[in-house]
């Protein structure tokens, strides 16, 4: 027995040994491809350079699927619209210096609206960081506010348990972003042992918090239960929860009313009887209205953000606020809060629904809401006006579609009608840019959610100005056969700033006229794909639904009313209750 | 209100820029800061003092002090019974004439000489921060040259007092 110890020690020693010599020809460049294999990247969106060929190498080496962007934002807001539809994390590649600066809009764009994205960027060799080197540039300083976390892989033998926690950083609690910097040494530089597989997290700083505490429940529900005009604030949380079908149950349990912020769309079928649409600044009047009378509000992962709450002061002046979020530094930050309840929103709701209780009568308050419904319902247009009214394009498209398509948007007025007029049957359907409102996301986020959903109608809804920050990603809906169908609302101007000059600096339209253009259907034509212009309003349903019927991508340049405005509207400074615009005429 | 907050860290590259980086963007006004090693290895803690409007505010620091990963752990120590000491270098204009009255200033401070020219002494005086501004005040008419300061660095005390029970009812 003893002899044979040293034999069997002797032979393993040997397997090691050919082991290492068959792994120690991986280079760091090998490794990351290994390591975003091991997290299961179906996909990357990217744009090589010169500090980042060693990876690129090593992706031409080991089939990782790439999609080449033509321009790093539209690389990032691609996987942001991929991460938001799919729930997975969307994995970005650029290069040191004006790479990774042009990420990041889309960083930020990631860390306001909580997505999850992993970010690589190549850097140049250590030996020369920090001199000014060509194409440096101090990504780690400069994304150090915009994102969850960042890291500098400053041995190669750091990088397997950096990937694995960067995936996990940005996956888990509240999702964001996180930038990993890979300097050119480092990628080529040689990993001499298999870690991969023992790559363990080690992040004892961060624990986040998804059971929700038994006595706030308890608490919450006894608040809920006392409740006679009680409404529930729902926000992105329960998407990026995936809670929909939890939140449909227990406010269909105890007939609560729901609200959604602008990101938690479709949180609740659109068509819900218990749905009182969108609140805050662009939402109904009976949604605004429910919040600023309502007695006990119940916020499900929403950050009362301030084109929700309007005034501070004026917001829920009656309410109690029991406040669920995963995220402890959102309770309290603008609104005081009466119940704070940390956790997860599924798990919140799943504790909620474990604790039955006997709701109020809550027959007046529906009947009330329901009156606002009648008599301030949405409105549009001027009686005789034969222009395309914007939210008739989009009332359209939602009938067209059943509601059941993927819709993805910009910033500005079309994101509000569509926001307004678009009643979302399902979630995750829903990508727009909500916390940073960034022009040019919402055409390349259409092609990232048509990867992650071959099968799917994607639709991306733009502006005219909007679509021309990133109409460059035109040419990947024929390299890549993408079936995304766009629908320009051109007004040939900025809509929301000249809505805005118009309302509140006496239409001084100072720089938000675009009165050249170009020829959207000529373009789209040039970029290999159909083009179509509408600008009569009979034709808009027929060319619509051609549209739409194709299993090819098209464009529509569809001009709309060009003077119009989103309505109804709390202004600046103002509160909830104090929507103007709320009726025709 | 001033606040006293002690900050454990993870001690990587970066970490003091993160939680600096952070205060600044979220508009806290720092008074000072110090940071060093800790009894465990890799593990640093930081002392800072900030001035804040309220309660609230105060919170949000902690909570979104305590967000960031390299973040252990975030204390607002300032109801705590705790120990401050800071540390602070003063080169005073001292010609051997004024030489003894200076020094009777220095002494119940419990300041010492760490350098001295033909006209000139250093002091180095440690204490909380208040007693430093104590001893700053007083030095200053006889020509302060140079003067640095450390920060103040903090931890709870041991024994913690305990709220007596109220005996009487007159407050």
């Amino acid at each position: 027995m003893n002899a044979q110890v040293p034999l069997k020690k002797q032979q393993s020693a040997t397997d090691q040994e050919v082991d290492q010599e068959c792994k120690a020809s991986k280079t760091g460049a090998e490794i990351f491809v290994e390591s975003l294999q091991n997290q299961d990247v179906e996909i990357i969106f990217g744009y090589p350079g010169g500090a980042v060929l060693p990876l690129y190498d090593a992706i031409y080496r080991n089939p990782i699927k790439h999609i080449l962007a033509r321009h790093e934002q539209g690389a990032i807001h691609a996987a942001e619209g991929y991460a938001r539809v799919s729930g997975k994390p969307g994995v970005v590649i650029a290069t040191s210096g004006p790479g990774a600066t042009n990420l990041v809009t889309g960083i930020t764009d990631a860390m306001m609206d909580s997505l999850p994205l992993v970010v690589f960027t190549g850097q140049v060799a250590t030996t020369v960081v920090g001199t000014d080197a060509f194409q440096e540039a101090d990504i780690i300083g400069i994304t150090q506010p915009i994102t969850k976390h960042n890291y500098q892989v400053k041995n190669v033998q750091d990088l397997p348990r950096i990937v694995k926690e960067a995936f996990h950083i940005a996956s888990t609690g509240r999702k964001g972003p996180v930038v990993v910097d890979i300097p050119k040494n480092i990628a080529n530089a040689i990993f001499d042992v298999d870690a991969v597989q023992e790559a363990t997290i080690n992040l004892p700083g961060y624990q986040p918090t998804l059971h929700p505490n038994y006595l706030q429940i308890k608490k919450a529900v006894t608040l809920l239960s006392q409740a006679k005009q009680p409404v529930v604030l729902v926000g992105a949380g329960v998407l990026a929860a995936d809670a929909s079908k939890e939140l449909t149950e227990f406010v269909e349990k105890y007939k609560f009313p729901v609200v959604n912020t602008l990101l938690g769309l479709g949180s609740i079928d659109g068509d819900h009887e218990l749905f009182l649409g969108m609140a805050g600044m662009h939402g109904t009047f009976t949604a605004n209205m429910a919040i600023n009378n309502c007695d006990v509000l119940l916020n499900i992962g929403s950050r009362f953000d301030d084109r929700l709450t309007g005034n501070l002061k004026k917001f829920a002046p009656n309410a109690k606020v029991i406040h669920i979020d995963i995220d402890p530094a959102e309770i309290g930050k603008n609104v005081p809060t009466e119940i704070p309840i940390v956790a997860d929103a599924k798990e919140a709701l799943r504790s909620l629904l474990e604790q039955p209780f006997e709701a109020q009568d809550l027959t007046l308050w529906h009947e009330y809401l329901h009156e606002c419904q009648e008599q301030y319902p949405l409105w549009y247009g001027e009686d005789g006006d034969e222009a395309i009214y914007p939210q008739y394009a989009v009332e359209t498209i939602h009938r067209l579609t059943d509601g059941e398509a993927i819709i993805t948007t910009d910033v500005g007025q079309h994101q509000m009608w569509t926001a307004q007029y678009y009643q979302f049957k399902k979630d995750h359907h829903w990508v727009t840019s909500g916390g940073l409102g960034t022009m040019g996301f919402g055409f390349p986020a259409a092609i990232g959610a048509q990867f992650a959903h071959p099968d799917q109608t994607v639709i991306s809804i733009v502006g005219d100005a909007g679509f021309q920050m990133t109409i460059q990603e035109l040419a990947l809906l024929k390299e890549f056969k993408l079936p995304v169908k766009i629908f320009i609302l051109n007004n040939s101007c900025l809509g929301m700033v000249r809505q805005w000059q118009e309302t509140f600096y006496e239409e001084r339209y100072s720089s938000s006229l675009m009165p050249v253009q170009p020829d959207f259907v000529k373009l789209a034509e040039a970029y290999g794909i159909k083009g179509y212009k509408v600008d009569k309003v009979e034709d808009v349903e027929s060319v619509f639904k051609k549209a739409i019927e194709s299993d090819e991508p098209v464009l529509v340049d569809c001009r709309v009313k060009e003077l119009t405005l989103v309505n109804p509207m709390v202004a600046p400074g103002k509160g909830l209750s104090e929507m103007i615009g709320v009726k025709k005429g | 209100m001033r606040r006293v907050i002690t900050v454990t860290v993870i001690n990587q590259s970066g970490v003091l820029n993160r939680v600096t980086g952070l205060l600044m963007k979220r508009q806290f006004n720092i008074e000072s800061i110090t940071v060093g090693h800790t009894e465990q290895q890799g593990i640093s803690k930081m002392t800072f003092i900030v001035n804040v409007e309220d309660q609230a505010k105060i919170e949000q620091l902690v909570k979104q002090v305590s967000k960031q990963i390299d973040v252990i752990k975030v204390t607002d120590i300032t109801e705590k019974a705790i120990v401050m000491r800071e540390l602070a270098l003063i080169k005073v204009v001292a010609p051997p004439n004024l030489r003894p009255e200076i020094n009777s200033i220095v002494e119940p401070f419990r300041g010492s000489i760490i350098d001295m020219g033909k006209n000139v002494i250093t002091y180095q005086i440690v204490g909380n921060p208040e007693k430093i501004d104590a001893f700053i005040e007083l030095i200053r008419p006889y020509g302060v040259k140079e003067l640095t300061r450390t920060g103040a660095t903090a931890f709870v005390r041991d024994a913690q007092v305990k709220p007596l029970p109220q005996l009487s009812i007159l407050q």
